[in-house]
């Protein structure tokens, strides 16, 4: 049998999901009795709840229940968060509600058209409050405060600095200076939340089936809220999810909410979540504001940089917020080699749904001020952004390289990565159709970015919001478990179980890749297991599938678990085939001597051996065949006293360069030419790794020119259906031609590192950094819709008077 | 034409792909929950009940609709079909799944019934399309997993195919 890993192995997941035979979270059947529920929502950004008046509702024939704060109040905790602060949560709103779409309170019925119905009749009183949008003004103090006993929406500020920056920027030849939004959004799963929940009186627990993604550190979250230990709150996970892109953490709120509903009501609870609802008040990336500045020598090469950066978590900062602000912590530095920095994090609460995981995880944000600030350098110095690119790269020879922050990157070529990108003729040829343009008269720019792409987060790397003091007191937190259990039955069929949760990866396949290659048999022979039972199956804080922890963590666990598994085999059958266990080898579905490959065994024999037969295993040798491997790498480090922390595992690397024209009619960005290099080690199925890549670039292209949260200045929701949040269909997405170079991670037993996330980061940042090449400009606001691009081109629109409308003439009436 | 009064609950009869089967419904109920629900045809999946997303397509009486514009009594006595139908019983799937699998054209697979169901319309009355035609038909569908490229060369190599001596 060949190797299976490295080849594009088709996947297991799709003939069920494609003949409509998948088992996704509302497909499963729920149990007699079970009741709808439908959530009524906030209208107001900010009001005090007067009162809720359930009567009329509760008069209706099929309605159980309608559960407001006090209920949810008195029956649970609020939600643990990352920082000491008083910001109380609970799955309904309190008092206050705090954004448009909270939950605040919960119709219960015997059918959700009924519901929904009842929610109608609910009447609901507030008192409206000043809210405030706009992350900076939340930071001044005379303004709307969201939390009063937190005394301040600026909830967390830590200062960071490493080297020496004040030397480097008085040496310096010279400084460049960049603000830099970044917008709100989110991926939108085709697949919205579905929660079913019961509640067993008779020992106090509780049994929720939800399409909740991980991290399971927020397992221990709920379990607190409901007041049960970890066990009594048993999740259970469907076999298939459609989509998460890190949005389905969030269904957790409402894992809390139904599992109280059923308590309350004595029934189990069905909950799934509507477009709007998701829409409104699921989850999104959190917006963040920038100020970066570098020191720059007089060849454009960064001395010391300084980051301020404020990020907005909206009314509420849930666990594990606020993540995007250090997941990228010690790569901040991103893909240059910088000895001396400075860095500001604020944590600032707005009206506004509440900010959490998202593919890119922070990536974004920061890439989108880095790399256009090296742009700036360049403009700023009269060089070629490519060049200052390149001068800034972190050189090959010094990898394992630890990057000012922290940061250990595993391995690297990057100047090697952009000489292929910009080779072959590919960047002659943008330059060429720039030319072309702009004599005609065109706007046409070139934007590249260089990004570093972490996988496999530090479970220790949020405690880096805390000062060490603080951390010292909490006890350390680092590393990052990661589990798989390989089992193999009597008759031999292998089957396997892992700490992650399905939403679309083909982790069915690559894990059967990973099995079978050490067994020696073929992928299809392998039956692997994904659904989740955390009563159980075996997981930990850090299982789930995020931040790209699957290929760095527990594609690992899974071959450690099976070369255990290889390893006993062998040792069985070394006995029976009567020669050293070094000489046997699995191979084709049989066990053989590797000197003498007729003196062999069929792989199943041996494996009945040890359930049929444990007296003829080797002396010392349990029977049965279950292996549970577990990985932690040595290198995830808990922070530093001088805050240097290791934030993740591996460090891919990714070098975009597109060219833009814009539309002169329509002030459309159209993205003519796009090239993106990726470095993420070694592939274990290129199929695969190529669709993530893939995914990531439309989201990133979705983010750069379509998808935004908009809140007008009273805090109302203005991207409420798909008609008005775009996200982008197949007419949207240009052509990319996708580059790789396998640079193996040292670290990693397969060599392989993390790689879905790296074009979410890099793709805005590059688009923008071509925009601004195009016009000639300084800012540039994401998404770079027509509106904003006009404005950039036409400049500010003039506002017409108040009294246009007397001049328009009679007959236009 | 029936005439149902709010609140009623009727018994609808339609035919699910090839099978005549009849369940209740109150008029409101959309056709995306009957299959659903009432049936437990599940391989429709709803993504935005707003009409926007396309996951929910079905065929009703050979052409593609959104089953979640479309109201269960509206289907009475018509034929729908659902991906359901799509692979042989032995589970072979047709050549269109066959080509969505070989050119990895899904991931989480949420879309994937209702791009199907477009498509198996669309080549019904255009055989041998362009890419330009069959990004046409894709643009009423989102995918958020794939970025569409593996879809689009699905579509064209299924296409082809078909049209194989």
């Amino acid at each position: 049998m060949a190797q299976s890993l490295g080849a594009p192995v088709l996947r297991k997941e799709d003939p069920a999901l494609l003949s409509g035979r998948g088992r996704y979270a509302d497909d499963l059947p729920v149990p007699a009795g079970t009741l709808h529920a439908h959530v009524l929502r906030s209208p107001h950004a900010h009001a005090r709840i007067v009162g809720i008046n359930p009567t009329e509702a509760l008069a209706q024939d099929g309605v159980w229940a309608v559960i407001t704060g006090e209920e949810v109040r008195r029956l649970s905790d609020p939600f643990l968060i990352a920082l000491k602060a008083p910001i109380d949560q609970w799955s309904l709103a309190v008092e206050r509600v705090r954004y448009v779409g909270e939950p605040v309170a919960l119709v219960v019925a015997e059918s959700r058209y009924l519901a929904e119905d009842a929610g109608e009749l609910v009447r609901i009183d507030y008192e409206p409050l000043p809210a405030v949008i706009d992350p900076r003004a939340a930071c001044d103090p005379s303004g709307p405060l969201l939390h009063a006993q937190a005394k301040s929406n600026e909830i967390s500020v830590r200062r960071f600095s490493y080297g020496d920056c004040n030397r480097a920027f008085e040496a310096a030849h010279a400084r460049v200076a960049l603000s830099c939004d970044y917008p709100r959004n989110s991926f939108t799963p085709m697949e919205c939340y579905v929660v079913v929940a019961e509640y067993r009186a008779s020992d106090d627990s509780y049994d929720v089936m939800a399409n909740f993604q991980g991290p399971f550190s927020t397992h221990p979250v709920m379990a607190r809220a409901l007041r049960v230990p970890g066990p009594k709150l048993r999740l259970r996970i469907p076999p298939d999810s459609g989509g998460s892109f890190g949005i389905k953490l969030s269904v957790f709120p409402y894992i809390v909410l139904a599992a109280l509903a059923a308590r309350i009501t004595g029934q189990p609870i069905k909950w799934v979540e509507d477009r709007l609802e998701h829409l409104l008040a699921a989850s999104s990336g959190p917006n963040r504001i920038t100020e970066i500045e570098a020191a720059v020598a007089k060849d454009g090469r960064i001395l010391a940089l300084r980051l301020d950066q404020l990020e907005d978590y909206g009314a509420f900062l849930r666990a594990p917020m606020p993540g995007p602000l250090y997941r990228m912590h010690g790569a901040i530095t991103g893909a240059y080699d910088i000895a001396n920095v400075e860095v500001v994090n604020r944590v600032v609460l707005t009206n506004k749904m509440p900010a959490s995981l998202i593919r890119g995880f922070g990536g974004p944000q920061l890439y989108l001020a880095l790399e256009r600030l090296v742009q700036r350098i360049a403009i700023e110095l009269k060089l070629d952004h490519l060049e200052v690119i390149k001068r800034n790269l972190i050189p090959k020879e010094k990898f394992p390289y630890r990057a000012a922050a922290g940061a250990l990157y595993d391995s690297g070529d990057y100047l090697r990565a952009v000489e292929a990108a910009t080779g072959g003729g590919r960047l002659d040829e943008l330059k060429r159709r720039r030319d072309a343009a702009r004599a005609a008269g065109r706007h046409y720019g070139i934007g590249f970015a260089a990004v570093v792409e972490p996988g496999m987060s530090n479970m220790g790397y949020l405690s880096t919001l805390l000062t060490p003091q603080a951390r010292e007191k909490a006890g350390p937190k680092n590393g990052a478990a990661s589990m798989v259990t390989v089992n193999v039955d009597p008759l031999g069929a292998v089957s396997v179980t892992a700490d992650v949760t399905v939403q679309g990866q083909g982790h069915q396949t690559v894990l059967s890749q990973i099995v079978a290659d050490r067994l020696g048999l073929d992928p299809a022979d392998v039956n692997v297991v994904l659904e989740m039972d955390t009563a159980k199956d075996q997981w930990s804080i850090a299982a789930g599938t995020y931040s790209c922890r699957f290929t760095p963590g527990t594609a690992v666990a899974a071959h450690l678990a099976a070369e255990r598994m290889a390893d006993k085999l062998k040792a069985i059958a070394a006995k029976q085939l009567n020669v050293l266990p070094e000489d046997v080898e699995l191979a084709g579905g049989r066990i053989r001597s590797r000197s003498n490959p007729d003196n062999s065994l069929p792989f199943a024999r041996v494996a009945g051996t040890s359930h049929w037969s444990p007296a003829m295993l080797p002396e010392g040798m349990a029977p049965a065949l279950r292996e549970t491997a577990v990985w932690s790498p040595p290198e995830l480090e808990p922070p530093s006293s001088d805050d240097r922390i290791n934030t993740s595992l591996t460090y891919g690397f990714v070098f975009d360069m597109c060219g833009v024209e814009i539309d002169p009619l329509s002030y459309q960005v159209r993205v003519d030419r796009y090239v993106s290099m990726h470095d993420a080690g070694r592939l274990l199925n290129p199929m695969i790794a190529n669709g993530q890549m893939r995914g990531a670039f439309v989201q990133g292209i979705a983010a750069a020119l379509y998808e935004e949260f908009v809140y007008d200045e009273a805090g109302q929701f203005l991207t409420g259906t798909f008609a008005d949040y775009l996200v982008p269909t197949v007419a949207e997405i240009p052509a990319v031609e996708m580059l790789h170079q396998e640079t193996p991670s040292p670290l990693t037993p397969l060599g392989a590192k993390g790689l879905a996330e790296g074009n979410c980061m890099s793709v805005p940042s590059c688009i923008a950094n071509a925009i601004a090449d195009a016009l000639g400009v300084r800012d540039i606001a994401l998404p770079a819709t027509p509106r904003r691009i006009h404005a950039l081109i036409a400049g500010a629109e003039e506002i017409p008077p108040v009294d246009a409308a007397a001049r328009v003439p009679e007959a236009a009436r | 034409m029936r005439c149902v009064k709010r609140g009623e609950r009727v018994r609808l009869s339609l035919t699910l792909n090839g099978r005549k089967l009849s369940g209740e419904a109150e008029p409101r109920m959309l056709l995306s929950d009957f299959l659903r629900h009432v049936l437990g045809a599940t391989g429709t999946h709803v993504g935005c009940e707003h009409g926007v997303c396309g996951c929910c397509t079905v065929l009703v009486d050979g052409a593609a609709v959104r089953s979640c514009l479309t109201l269960a009594v509206q289907a009475e006595g018509k034929a729908v079909t659902t991906v359901e139908s799509l692979a042989r019983p032995d589970g072979t799937l047709n050549p269109l799944q066959q080509a969505f699998q070989n050119n990895h054209a899904l991931q989480c697979g949420f879309c994937t019934p209702g791009i199907l169901m477009s498509f198996t319309d669309f080549l019904q009355r255009n055989p041998a399309p362009s890419e330009a035609e069959v990004m046409e038909v894709l643009s009423g569908h989102l995918c958020r997993c794939t970025g569409y490229a593996g879809i689009v060369a699905a579509v064209l190599e299924a296409a082809n195919n078909r049209n194989q001596p």
